[in-house]
């Protein structure tokens, strides 16, 4: 019986299902005796749990075994007890148990105080009346019933340190006889008297010393002692120094002892021990807020320990730096924290947790960069900004929590001096309080009304952010009070010159009036998510009404930026429609608007989607753009494009030609901009410096590293192992470009540089496979070398795809067969490139020869360099991976696209991610525009679709066929560029190469 | 507190369980499964704590074992680590230059052990000595017993 019990148990912690034997467990612990009864006893404590329903029946045979006069059975019964035992049963062995306290021998007291214990934990009430019996088993004479009993004054003093200070002395002695190795031998560990007990102890006197003066003195000498006896070199010290710095950082401060504390955990940051390492962050997380400049004596190691490559130290560096965050290095340590997000993928909470604190910062962070970027910052990051916070995460709770920090932080702002802050900063923050600031149910939404009226009121206020103010009081007019500010402010407004204001006046007093369509047009809580949107790009909705309107003899649309030229006269068409600034393509309810003035029909007339689109539409990035292309379209199909009319075009060159002084963009305003594209390029280095503020020489090495961490976003890029550097871009580039016909004026300066590789360059490039001799290829760079084995690459840019060829070059006088190589990459596709000789990557190098493998390469993240990493083993002798890593400019990618300008303009519409920035102009050449952009051209393969004046178009497509526009304006002495393609990320890496190119220049 | 240990072997294999507090079986195989993936994922010269969800996991590996204690987050880990070491020690003075065959065969005997060293999720005795003492005197008993205890099988 006992064998199959334990083959049973053995089943079942195979992961079977034994559940048939459960019974027999109760049996056997039942009717058994001696090993029999134990096995029993063993298997039922592994196979039932508190909860289950057998469990009563062990009932009987523990209340006989503890009546036993054999001690081990008494020892099994008491051990079952104290390991799982059925609540509603413990008053039937109680009195047992306790009986068993004052038992001639040590371990069954010793047993029996923890079964008491284990009542405690789950039935404290039933085990009240015996507290007594808790003191006279500290007192016992046994030192290992005594350590038992402080289980349960450890879990007592934590709930309760009030009802056992004067137990305090006690402990203090305890540890004092402890510490001095009054206790037998036995209690030893690797010669370190008693390290449980005394933890134990350390940990109750922390709890009983908290805020608490007269105990804590009590208690100084003894950890003093504790510090210094403390000092072999073994884990177990160090568990107990640990645990003493913490005491002594919990209790009332002392002076002495905190220096000595302090100087503990600098030798646990500073060992080279790992572990202990990561105790010394725990505590300096533990320690840090009272004490900051501790941290600041242990910046280097904690910056070591960010990059370490254990994710465990690395986040507990996080928590440590999550301490001491403040204003200013908010940034870095987001940075920071995003960083380990990215890396880590499969850490459940930790990284929700992470995830959440990082976020709560963005709010913070995005204050700051709102108030200092302002209004110079493109209108996407403020949109993109809402997009998140509206969108949220996967958890519900994290949103409100985010959005409740939102909307409090907001609260605050506007409480201080709101006319300081910048135009858009205030639209934001005039939406999230629209949106959410009902999240905080104590907040009256009369108060916010009035806040936000504060804000009409002010004279700097653009009538933009007037529209975004009057929007919000729209979704928060509900209840009387606040209705009478609404109607008030509506009043205002309702005459005003401004139609969108006036617009907005008017929704906010019928919405402010009826509540029911008000609760209908705006539901609250929208989740974006969870609403549909039957976006309907063309507007079709409208056709209807529209070809009534034009029937009954009204005049065709004509889109505002139209109207203003030909108000103006305008010499050129703009494709950047004038005033793009939202509250022009704030909704269609404007439209339907002009064509229907009244507000009451746009809510209750047309059809139902078309209001709720209308005005959710506001909020969303894709409503904005429905707007915009939609006007866009028509201009398209109502007017011929002036593109096309020379006498425009003829004019444009006139006037170019009129302006050859223009006004230099004022300096600070560029630095301004700057900053602000920095901070989220991001680019950290300005801001890293202050991660922990003064602090001499330190700090500028901190400086240093911090850089070089922010360079991965491209500010300088000679750090890393880049094989491909500029010299190489350039190398192969210009060669390109001869092909198509442009002269390099480069070209020759970088022969020299070549030099030094060249012989074996070209003798490695003879192997290069036929169909891509022909083609440039670029500088042929080593990778790595394995044993006999050099692995060498070069990229090959061909018209339709990039081919990355690796050559292995065996230098051992027997063939290598199967070489194992593997490609990656984050943001590459890879595929090898199936070449007529073999349709395997693993292939034989003979002996002295080169095996070429070709890859072709696609691009399926953009991102400003891509990096194709790859490892690759020796079969021969002892095997041995050896990781490589290719890095290449996004630049190879681009390819030339060659369109008309109609199909410019119908492509320039369809796209939806873009990008804007100022860019140098060559200002030395007669035609500033052209010279520039035949410097793109020649640099980065853009096809240039048509010259216009002081504008510009270019097209290009990233390999394969994802197209990417661009179109440029002199403006104000620089180059106004905006980039458009579907692809998310391919605008900004392209700008950044337009950038340097122009730089470089 | 600690919440529960694990043993397994380098491949994943479970060799020993014990569970401090109620858990659903089915919860059980489900940090069995994450157990051995994150402590067999690591690297070896990285530190022996882990976080999973708000326990903190102290592994250690011994030849092909690896011993996992999990306990509460505010537990000292250097101490855990102890644990670990002291069970070990145990096991080794027990079976004498203790291996993963030993514990394989001899489960119930690690078990044993592990009862008189830990209970209920806390240290309960820390010499070596007196555990061994606990152990071999119930080992005695059973000698004594099995005789008896044999007759009553075959006559009842």
């Amino acid at each position: 019986m006992k064998e199959l019990m334990v083959r049973a148990i053995y089943c079942e912690s195979l992961g079977y299902e034994a559940s048939f034997s459960y019974i027999h467990a109760i049996k056997l612990a039942q009717q058994g005796a001696g090993l029999e009864k134990r096995v029993g006893y063993l298997a039922v404590s592994l196979f039932l749990n508190e909860n289950h329903e057998l469990l009563l029946l062990l009932v009987n045979t523990v209340l006989k075994d503890l009546q036993s006069t054999n001690l081990i059975e008494v020892c099994m019964a008491l051990t079952v007890v104290s390991q799982m035992f059925p609540k509603d049963m413990i008053p039937a062995i109680l009195p047992l148990v306790e009986e068993k306290l004052n038992h001639p021998k040590e371990i069954i007291r010793r047993k029996a105080v923890l079964a008491l214990y284990k009542f405690y934990l789950i039935a404290p009430n039933q085990v009240q009346h015996i507290h007594n019996k808790f003191r006279k088993a500290l007192c016992d004479k046994d030192p290992g019933v005594m350590t038992a009993s402080l289980h349960i004054y450890l879990q007592m003093i934590q709930e309760n340190p009030e009802g056992y200070k004067d137990l305090t002395a006690s402990f203090v002695t305890i540890l004092k006889q402890v510490v001095g190795g009054k206790l037998p031998i036995d209690f030893n560990y690797h010669s370190v008297p008693a390290p449980w007990l005394q933890i134990q102890l350390l940990r109750i006197l922390s709890f009983l010393g908290k805020n608490d003066q007269s105990v804590s003195e009590l208690m100084y000498e003894v950890l003093d002692e504790s510090l210094q006896r403390a000092e072999m070199n073994h884990n177990i010290t160090y568990a107990i120094l640990y645990e003493c710095v913490r005491c002594i950082y919990t209790i009332h401060p002392k002076s002495e002892l905190l220096e000595k504390a302090a100087q503990c955990i600098g030798n646990f940051v500073l060992s080279p021990k790992i572990n202990l390492k990561y105790l010394g962050l725990k505590a300096l997380t533990y320690v840090v807020q009272q004490d900051p400049k501790l941290a600041l004596q242990h910046q280097m190691t904690i910056i070591e320990c960010l990059d370490h490559p254990d994710l465990i130290i690395k986040r507990e560096t996080l928590e440590l730096l999550f301490r001491i965050t403040n204003a200013q290095n908010v940034m870095v340590i987001v940075e920071k924290m995003l960083e380990f997000l990215r890396v880590s993928t499969d850490d459940y909470t930790t990284i929700d947790l992470v995830g959440k604190v990082a976020e709560l910062w963005f709010i913070e962070t995005m204050n700051t960069v709102f108030s200092v970027g302002g209004d110079m910052m493109q209108p996407d990051i403020p949109n993109s900004f809402l997009k998140l916070l509206s969108e949220g995460f996967d958890c519900v709770e994290d949103d409100r929590k985010l959005r409740l920090f939102a909307v409090d932080s907001y609260i605050s702002l506007l409480h201080g001096e709101p006319g300081k802050l910048p135009q858009r900063f205030l639209q934001v923050i005039s939406w999230v309080l629209g949106e959410y600031s009902h999240l905080r149910e104590e907040l009256e939404p009369a108060s916010v009304l009035r806040l936000l009226e504060k804000l009409l009121d002010m004279k700097q206020t653009s009538s933009e952010t007037k529209n975004w103010v009057l929007m919000a009081m729209t979704k928060l007019c509900v209840g009387g009070a606040s209705v009478s500010v609404a109607q008030q402010v509506s009043e205002t407004y309702i005459s005003s010159m401004d139609t969108v204001l006036r617009q907005r006046a008017q929704e906010l007093q019928h919405f402010g009036q009826d509540s029911e369509v008000r609760t209908r047009v705006l539901p609250r809580d929208t989740d974006l998510e969870n609403t549909i949107f039957d976006v309907d790009s063309s507007l079709s909705f409208l056709d209807g009404f529209v070809s009534e309107a034009l029937a009954a003899g009204a005049a065709p649309y004509k889109p505002p930026h139209q109207r203003q030229e030909e108000l103006a006269q305008a010499k050129a068409l703009s494709l950047e429609p004038y005033g793009l600034s939202l509250p022009i393509s704030m909704s269609s309810c404007s439209i339907a608007d002009r064509q229907s003035p009244t507000p009451l029909s746009m809510s209750s007339g047309l059809s139902t989607t078309l209001k709720l689109d209308g005005v959710k539409r506001v909020w969303g990035r894709e409503g904005y753009l429905v707007q915009r292309e939609s006007v866009e379209e028509t201009a398209q199909v109502e007017v011929p494009s002036p593109l096309r009319s020379p006498s425009q075009q003829a004019e444009a060159n006139g006037s170019h030609s009129q302006t050859p002084t223009q006004t230099p963009t004022p300096e600070p305003e560029q630095e301004k901009q700057q900053l602000a594209a920095s901070l989220f390029f991001g680019l950290s280095s300005q801001s890293s410096v202050c991660l922990m503020g003064k602090s001499g020489p330190t700090s500028h090495r901190f400086r240093r590293k911090a850089k070089g961490q922010g360079s991965i976003s491209g500010a300088t890029e000679q750090t890393s192992k880049t094989k491909l550097n500029d010299s190489d871009i350039k190398g192969s580039d210009p060669s390109l470009s001869e092909d198509s016909g442009l002269v390099a004026a480069d070209s020759e300066d970088m022969n020299p540089h070549e030099d030094p590789e060249r012989p074996k360059d070209l003798c490695l490039s003879s192997h290069l496979p036929a169909e891509l001799s022909g083609l440039c290829h670029s500088e042929i760079s080593p990778l790595c070398s394995i044993q006999s084995l050099d692995l060498s690459a070069c990229h090959v840019q061909k018209d339709d795809s990039l081919v990355l060829v690796i050559f292995i070059q065996n230098s051992s006088d027997s063939a290598i067969r199967q070489i194992p190589l593997d490609l990656d990459s984050d943001e590459l596709e890879v595929m090898y490139y199936v070449s007529r000789v073999s349709d395997s990557p693993v292939e034989d190098v003979r002996s002295h020869d080169v095996a070429v493998y070709q890859y072709s390469l696609t691009v399926k993240r953009p991102s400003v360099h891509v990096e194709v990493v790859g490892t690759v083993s020796c079969p021969v002798g002892t095997p041995q991976t050896v990781r490589f890593s290719y890095k290449l400019p996004l630049t190879t990618f681009i390819r030339p696209l060659t369109l008309s300008t109609e199909e410019y303009g119908t492509m320039w519409l369809a796209f939806s991610h873009d990008t804007k920035q100022n860019l140098t102009l060559i200002s030395d050449d007669p035609e500033p525009l052209t010279a520039t952009l035949s410097v793109l051209k020649r640099k980065l393969q853009l096809h240039v679709v048509e010259i216009i004046g002081m504008e510009g178009i270019l097209a290009c497509r990233l390999l394969r066929d994802r197209p990417c526009l661009m179109h440029c304006r002199v403006h104000a002495g620089a180059l106004a560029v905006w980039l458009r393609s579907p692809v998310p990320d391919l605008p900004d890496c392209l700008i950044y190469h337009c950038q340097r190119a122009l730089q470089e220049d | 507190m600690m919440r529960f240990l694990l043993l397994f072997s380098r491949q994943g294999k479970l060799r020993l369980q014990k569970w401090f507090t109620p858990i659903s079986e089915r919860e059980k195989k489900k940090i069995i499964r994450d157990m051995t993936s994150m402590v067999l994922a690591r690297q070896p010269r990285s530190c022996n704590f882990l976080h999973w969800k708000d326990l903190k996991i102290i592994y250690k590996r011994y030849a092909s074992l690896y011993f996992c204690l999990a306990v509460d987050n505010q537990e000292n880990e250097l101490l855990a680590l102890e644990v670990i070491h002291r069970y070990v020690e145990l096991l080794d003075k027990y079976f004498g230059n203790v291996c993963e065959l030993d514990i394989i065969f001899n489960f119930e005997k690690a078990y044993f052990i592990l009862d008189e060293f830990l209970i209920g999720g806390e240290i309960q005795e820390t010499s070596k000595q007196v555990v061994n003492r606990c152990i071999e005197s119930s080992d005695m008993l059973q000698e004594d017993d099995s005789s008896e205890w044999y007759e009553v099988e075959l006559f009842g």
